[in-house]
């Protein structure tokens, strides 16, 4: 039962992924695709966190903490650059 | 017992999926970028805090671990989400003056910290002291 909801879940993670990489290319503002990329991240976490569960292991959450600080970090980045031209000022 | 905990496991998965499909599907079907917002800051944050229970009580069930790895996780993306949104909100109003045509006003003092310099309102507020300071001086 538990592997059946991982495979739905898998399969939903990965079609919502592919929506996000239409949304980033076809975005017609920048910040589109900063929130395409975001999305992208959060998905990503979404989908090693069900793999965690299909294989039963605990080693991947290390990579999902690493995604997530790294990926909200990028949207501050990418949106502190079109709001002041400037990352670090 | 454990059949009931499985279940728990797989439902809980279950609506984490279509919650994060739900969240794409409206970043990519809506037609304006402030409302492809709540997609991505609403329905996906929902999806993966069910994914990340459900991988709580596997791994508290399943394998005898205590999930401390799930919870942190869960706070950082359910910490980091709003913030990140409004920053977008805040990038996307700076880049688009139609949209700063139509705030309403932000108080007495200055305009919306967001644009800083660029409110029309704000430079027609500084021009006539400018005017007046070289003014007084001579």
């Amino acid at each position: 039962m538990i592997s059946a909801a991982c495979s739905f879940a898998i399969v939903a993670i990965s079609v919502s992924i592919l929506l996000n990489v239409y949304r980033l290319v076809a975005g017609p503002d920048a910040t589109d695709r900063i929130l395409a990329l975001d999305t992208m991240v959060v998905n990503a976490i979404g989908l090693i966190v069900v793999a965690g569960i299909m294989f039963g292991t605990a080693i991947y959450f290390e990579a999902a903490l690493l995604f997530a600080m790294v990926g909200f970090v990028a949207t501050v980045a990418f949106c502190k650059f079109l709001l002041r031209g400037n990352v670090i000022e | 017992m454990p059949s009931l905990i499985e279940l728990a496991i797989a439902v809980f998965l279950v609506i984490g999926g279509v919650f994060v499909f739900v969240g794409s599907l409206g970043l990519a079907k809506l037609p304006d970028t402030m409302r492809r917002l709540h997609g991505p800051t609403k329905a996906t944050t929902l999806g993966i805090g069910a994914l990340l229970a459900a991988s709580i009580l596997f791994f508290l069930v399943m394998q005898n671990a205590g999930g401390i790895h799930e919870v942190l996780i869960t706070m950082f993306l359910f910490l980091t989400a709003p913030v990140s949104g409004n920053l977008i909100a805040k990038a996307y109003i700076f880049r688009h003056k139609d949209i700063q045509e139509s705030l309403p006003p932000a108080g007495d003092r200055g305009g919306w910290a967001t644009l800083g310099e660029q409110k029309p309102a704000e430079r027609a507020q500084r021009q006539p002291q400018r005017r007046d300071g070289p003014s007084a001086v001579e």
